[in-house]
C-alpha cells in the first residue's frame, strides 16, 4: 500500500509535466482547430533560447519573459510564412508542413547547441515540499504554474471577446469572416499563444528531464495522450488527463513485470486507447453535436 | 445609390457562373433575386461578399469593393445570411449573437441588441445558453438572421431564408424582416425559391437564368405577369 | 481533427473514365503505361549493381506506400504506423528463411497473410476511432514494434537487437543474370501484379463502396453498405501490401533489425504518400523515390543540418505541389490540353 501511494505521488509529479503539455495541446486545438505536431520542438527550441540567454548572464526571470515574448513572435512568424500559403491546401499538405517544421527545429537544436545534455536552472529550488520527499519545490512550482496558466487561458477563451473570436475563427472560418473576423490574424495569434505556452512548458520541464534536442518527444506524446484522454475540447480535462497519464505510466512501470523503460510508453498509449474505445470523446470531452 | 453592381462576372475555378450581371439597391429598399436552381442566385450573394473570383464592378457608397476580402466588406455594414445558415455549432446561442457583433465596440448597445433579437425570436431566448448545434433547422435560421442583425447592418443579404422551414415559421420570419426593414431602415437583397413570399416583401425583383439577368422590374409587375410566373416561378 | 479530405480525384476519375465511351484517353494512358514498363524492364542492363539495388528499393517503397494509400487515400482511415507492417513482413520473411529454411518466394504470401490478419485485427478497434485517435493508435504501434522486437522473451525468434541476416536469393539456374538483377525483376513482377490488383479493386463495386464510406459514411450506411466489414478488410489489405513490400525489402537489404523499422520509417511513408499524391497509384512511385533519395541528398548537403535540409526540401515540394506530384501532373496536363484547344 505504501508503495502504491508512493508511486501514485511520483506519477503525479511526472504528471504535472504532462498536464502542462496537455494543456498547451488543448489550447492550441481550441485556437487553430488542429494539433500542432511540432509543438514539442518549438518548446525545446524556446528552452534552448532561454538557456543561451542565461548562459550569457541574463537573470532567470528576464530570460524567462524574453523567451516567452520571442516565442510568441516566432509562433506568429511561423504561421504567416509556413502555414498561410497552405491554408487552402488539404489537411495532409499541412501535415507535411508540420513534419518538416519538426525536422527543421530538431536538427537546428542539435546543430546550434550540440547534442550534449545540458542542465537547466529552476527558479523554485529543489527542496522537498511539505516536508516529504515525494514532491519537491520545483514540481510544486510546475503544478502551480500549470494551474495559473489554465485559469488565465480559461478566462481568456471563455470570457473575452477576442477569445471568442479566436475560437470562432478556428472552428468555422467562413462564418467567422461573415461576421467580420480577420481569420488570418486570429490564426496567427493562436499560433503565437501556442508558442508562448510551449515556451513556458519547455522551461519548466527542462530542469527535470534535462535539455537535449529530443527532450520533448516523449513528453509531447504523453501530453497528446493526456489531452486525448481528457477530451480535446476540455482544458480542465486535459490537465486531469495529463496527471492520469503520469500515474498510469508509473504504475505500469512498477507493477507490470515485463515492462522495461521502453515499453512504458506503449503501455500508456494502450491504456489511452482502451479508454477511447469506451468513451470516444475522452473522459470529459464534449463531442460536437451536429445534425445530419 | 448604396450598392451598385455593373458587368459582374463570377467564376468557380475555370467555370464561369455569372455573366454581365447588373443591378442596384437604394438605402432602405428591399430587392429580391429569383430564379430556378442553379441560376446563380447564391453566387451573386457570394460575389458581393468577395467569396468567389469576380470580374466587373461592385460599388458600395460609391467605393469600389470588388476584390476586397470578405471580412472587410462585412465591416462596411453588409451582413450575409448564407445558405446553410453558417451557425457556429460549438458555441451557445448567445455566443453566436455576440459573434455577430464582434466588430462593434459599445458593450451596452450590444447587450440591448441581443435582448432585441430575443424579443423578435422568443424561442431563441429560451435556448440562449444551449449549444447552437442542437437547435432545429428553423431555430438555426432565426439565429442566423438574428446574428446578422447584431451587426446593425445597412444591407442584409439573405440566401433562401425559407429553406426547410415550416410555412408558419416562414411567415413569422418574413414578418420580422418586414419590421426590421421598416423600423431600422435595413436594405435587403433576398434570394428566394418561394417567389410569392419574396415578391410580397420586395419592391423590385431580378430574375436570373443560367447566370444572366433576364428580367429587371418592379415586384408588382413580375408578380402580375402570369406567363413569367408560370415559366420561371412555378405558380 | 477530421478524417483527411480526399485529394483522390484520380480514383473516381478512373472509374468514370473507364465507363465513358471516349476512345482517345484510355489509349494514351495505356501507351504511357506500356512505355514505362518497357523502360523498367530494360533499365537494369544499363546500370551496375548498386543502382539496380536502389531502383529495386524505389519499387519496394512505392509498394509500401501503395499499401498506405489503400488505407488512407482510398478508405479515409489515417495511419502513422505502417512502418510496423513493413517491419512485420520483413521479419516474417527473415524468420521463415533463416530459422525454417523456407524458400524466399513462399515467404511473400506468408508475410502478406500474417500482415493481413494483424491489419484486420487492427481495423476492429479502429472502427470506433476517427482520424486523430486512429492516428494515435497507429502511432503507438509504430513506436511499439521496435521495442517488442528487442524484447528478451522473443529473442529466440527475432535475434533481439542484432537482428537477422538474410541470404540473398539466387537467380534461377536457367537465367544468366546476377542476383541483384534477378531480385529487381522479381520485385518488378510482384509490384506490377499488386499495382494491377489495386487498380482493379478501385474500379470494382467493392472499391466504390469503400470510397462511398469514406466520402459520406451516413449515406453509405443508409444504402446498406456494410461499413465495418469493408473498413476492416481495407485495413487488412493495406497491411498485406505493405507487409509484402517489407518482405521484399528484407530480401533486398539482406538484413533485418529492430531499429530499421522505427517511427521515422512510418512518417517517411506518410510523407511520401502525401507528396506523391493521395489516391494516385503512380504517385506512390514518386513517393518511393522521395523516401529513398531525399534523405541522402539532405545529408550530402550538410551533415549537421541534414534534418533541417530534409525539412526544407519537404516544404519546397509541398508548396510547389500541394496536391502531390499526381495533382500537379493532372493540373499540368489539363493546362496543356486547354492551351492546345485554344
Amino acid at each position: 500500500m505504501q508503495l502504491l501511494l508512493q508511486q501514485v505521488m511520483a506519477g503525479l509529479a511526472n504528471g504535472a509535466i504532462y498536464a502542462g503539455m496537455a494543456l498547451a495541446v488543448v489550447m492550441i486545438f481550441l485556437a487553430i482547430d488542429h494539433l500542432n505536431f511540432a509543438q514539442g520542438e518549438m518548446a525545446t527550441f524556446s528552452a534552448y533560447v532561454a538557456w543561451q540567454l542565461i548562459a550569457w548572464g541574463t537573470p532567470y526571470w528576464v530570460a524567462f519573459v524574453a523567451t516567452v515574448i520571442l516565442s510568441f513572435i516566432g509562433g506568429v512568424v511561423i504561421e504567416r510564412i509556413l502555414f498561410k500559403p497552405l491554408h487552402n491546401a488539404s489537411i495532409l499538405a499541412n501535415l507535411v508542413a508540420f513534419i518538416a517544421l519538426f525536422s527543421i527545429l530538431n536538427s537546428l537544436d542539435g546543430y546550434l547547441w550540440d547534442y550534449t545534455i545540458k542542465t537547466f536552472p529552476t527558479p523554485f529550488g529543489t527542496k522537498p515540499m511539505f516536508g516529504s520527499v515525494l514532491i519537491d519545490a520545483h514540481e510544486a512550482g510546475m503544478i502551480a504554474v500549470t494551474g495559473l496558466l489554465l485559469g488565465f487561458l480559461y478566462l481568456f477563451f471563455r470570457g473575452t471577446r477576442l477569445g471568442l473570436a479566436m475560437r470562432a475563427a478556428a472552428h468555422n472560418p467562413e462564418s467567422a469572416r461573415l461576421v467580420g473576423i480577420r481569420v488570418g490574424w486570429m490564426t496567427a495569434l493562436g499560433w503565437g499563444i501556442a508558442a508562448a505556452i510551449g515556451a513556458v512548458a519547455g522551461m519548466l520541464i527542462a530542469p527535470v528531464v534535462f535539455l537535449d534536442p529530443n527532450m520533448m518527444f516523449g513528453v509531447l506524446l504523453y501530453g497528446f495522450a493526456g489531452a486525448v484522454l481528457g477530451g480535446l475540447t476540455s482544458p480542465g480535462g486535459a490537465v486531469l488527463g495529463g496527471f492520469a497519464v503520469g500515474i498510469i505510466e508509473n504504475l505500469a512501470g512498477t507493477y507490470i513485470p515485463y515492462v522495461g523503460r521502453d515499453l512504458k510508453l506503449t503501455i500508456a498509449l494502450v491504456v489511452i486507447v482502451a479508454v477511447l474505445m469506451v468513451r470516444p470523446a475522452g473522459l470529459f470531452g464534449r463531442s460536437a453535436v451536429s445534425r445530419v | 445609390m448604396m450598392l451598385e453592381v455593373e458587368r459582374l462576372d463570377a467564376f468557380y475555378g475555370q467555370q464561369q457562373a455569372l455573366f454581365d450581371v447588373a443591378f442596384a439597391i437604394e438605402e432602405g429598399h428591399v430587392r429580391t433575386l429569383l430564379g430556378a436552381n442553379g441560376a446563380g442566385k447564391t453566387t451573386v450573394l457570394r460575389a458581393l461578399c468577395g467569396m468567389v473570383r469576380t470580374g466587373g464592378e461592385i460599388r458600395f457608397d460609391g467605393r469600389r469593393i470588388s476584390g476586397w476580402a470578405t471580412e472587410d466588406i462585412v465591416r462596411l455594414g453588409i451582413a450575409h445570411v448564407p445558405d446553410g445558415r453558417g451557425t457556429f455549432l460549438r458555441v451557445s446561442v448567445e455566443e453566436n449573437l455576440q459573434l455577430g457583433a464582434i466588430t462593434r465596440r459599445n458593450r451596452a448597445a450590444i447587450a440591448t441588441d441581443i435582448e432585441r433579437v430575443f424579443d423578435h425570436f422568443p424561442r431563441l431566448r429560451e435556448r440562449r445558453r444551449q449549444q447552437a448545434g442542437t437547435l432545429s433547422g428553423g431555430e438555426q435560421q432565426m439565429l442566423a438572421v438574428g446574428r446578422a442583425l447584431m451587426l446593425r447592418p445597412r444591407l442584409m443579404l439573405l440566401d433562401e431564408p425559407s429553406f426547410g422551414l415550416a410555412p408558419l415559421i416562414v411567415e413569422e420570419l418574413f414578418e420580422i424582416l418586414r419590421q426590421v426593414n421598416r423600423e431600422m431602415g435595413v436594405a435587403m437583397l433576398i434570394v428566394e425559391q418561394n417567389a410569392a413570399l419574396a415578391l410580397d416583401l420586395a419592391e423590385h425583383a431580378y430574375l436570373l437564368e443560367t447566370g444572366r439577368v433576364v428580367m429587371d422590374a418592379a415586384a408588382a409587375v413580375i408578380g402580375a405577369d402570369e406567363s413569367i410566373r408560370r415559366s420561371y416561378l412555378g405558380y | 481533427m477530421t478524417t483527411p479530405q480526399n485529394d483522390t480525384v484520380p480514383f473516381p476519375a478512373a472509374a468514370v473514365a473507364s465507363a465513358a465511351p471516349r476512345r482517345a484517353r484510355p489509349a494514351a494512358r495505356h501507351w504511357v503505361l506500356a512505355g514505362v514498363v518497357a523502360v523498367a524492364v530494360v533499365l537494369p542492363f544499363y546500370f551496375h549493381g548498386f543502382v539496380v539495388f536502389q531502383l529495386t528499393q524505389v519499387m519496394i517503397y512505392g509498394l509500401a506506400i501503395l499499401g498506405l494509400n489503400l488505407l488512407t487515400g482510398f478508405s479515409g482511415q489515417f495511419s502513422v504506423g505502417h512502418g510496423a507492417f513493413y517491419g512485420l513482413g520483413a521479419y516474417v520473411t527473415a524468420i521463415l528463411m533463416q530459422r525454417y529454411g523456407i524458400a524466399y518466394y513462399w515467404t511473400l504470401p506468408a508475410a502478406g497473410g500474417v500482415c493481413f490478419v494483424v491489419g484486420f485485427l487492427f481495423g476492429l478497434p479502429a472502427l470506433r476511432l476517427q482520424g486523430l485517435y486512429l492516428a494515435l493508435v497507429t502511432f503507438a504501434a509504430a513506436v511499439a514494434l521496435p521495442q517488442l522486437l528487442k524484447f528478451h522473451g522473443f529473442e529466440g525468434w527475432t535475434g533481439g537487437v542484432q537482428g537477422i541476416v538474410v541470404d540473398q536469393p539466387d537467380a534461377p539456374a536457367f537465367l544468366p543474370i546476377g542476383a541483384d538483377r534477378w531480385l529487381y525483376y522479381f520485385t518488378l513482377a510482384v509490384v506490377l501484379v499488386m499495382f494491377a490488383g489495386a487498380a482493379s479493386l478501385v474500379k470494382s463495386r467493392t472499391g466504390r463502396a469503400i470510397m462511398a464510406i469514406r466520402d459520406n459514411p451516413i449515406a453509405a450506411a443508409a444504402m446498406g453498405i456494410n461499413a465495418p466489414l469493408y473498413k476492416t478488410l481495407t485495413f487488412g489489405f493495406s497491411a498485406l501490401y505493405t507487409g509484402i513490400a517489407g518482405a521484399l525489402g528484407a530480401l533486398a537489404v539482406q538484413f533485418v533489425a529492430p531499429d530499421s523499422f522505427s517511427l521515422f520509417l512510418s512518417i517517411s511513408f506518410l510523407v511520401g504518400l502525401i507528396l506523391g499524391g493521395m489516391g494516385s497509384l503512380p504517385g506512390c512511385l514518386f513517393g518511393g523515390l522521395f523516401v529513398l533519395y531525399v534523405p541522402n541528398i539532405a545529408e550530402s548537403v550538410s551533415r549537421g543540418l541534414a534534418g533541417a535540409v530534409y525539412g526544407v526540401i519537404m516544404l519546397l515540394v509541398v508548396f510547389a505541389m500541394p496536391s502531390g506530384a499526381a495533382g500537379f501532373t493532372r493540373f499540368a496536363v489539363a493546362y496543356l490540353s486547354r492551351l492546345r484547344n485554344r
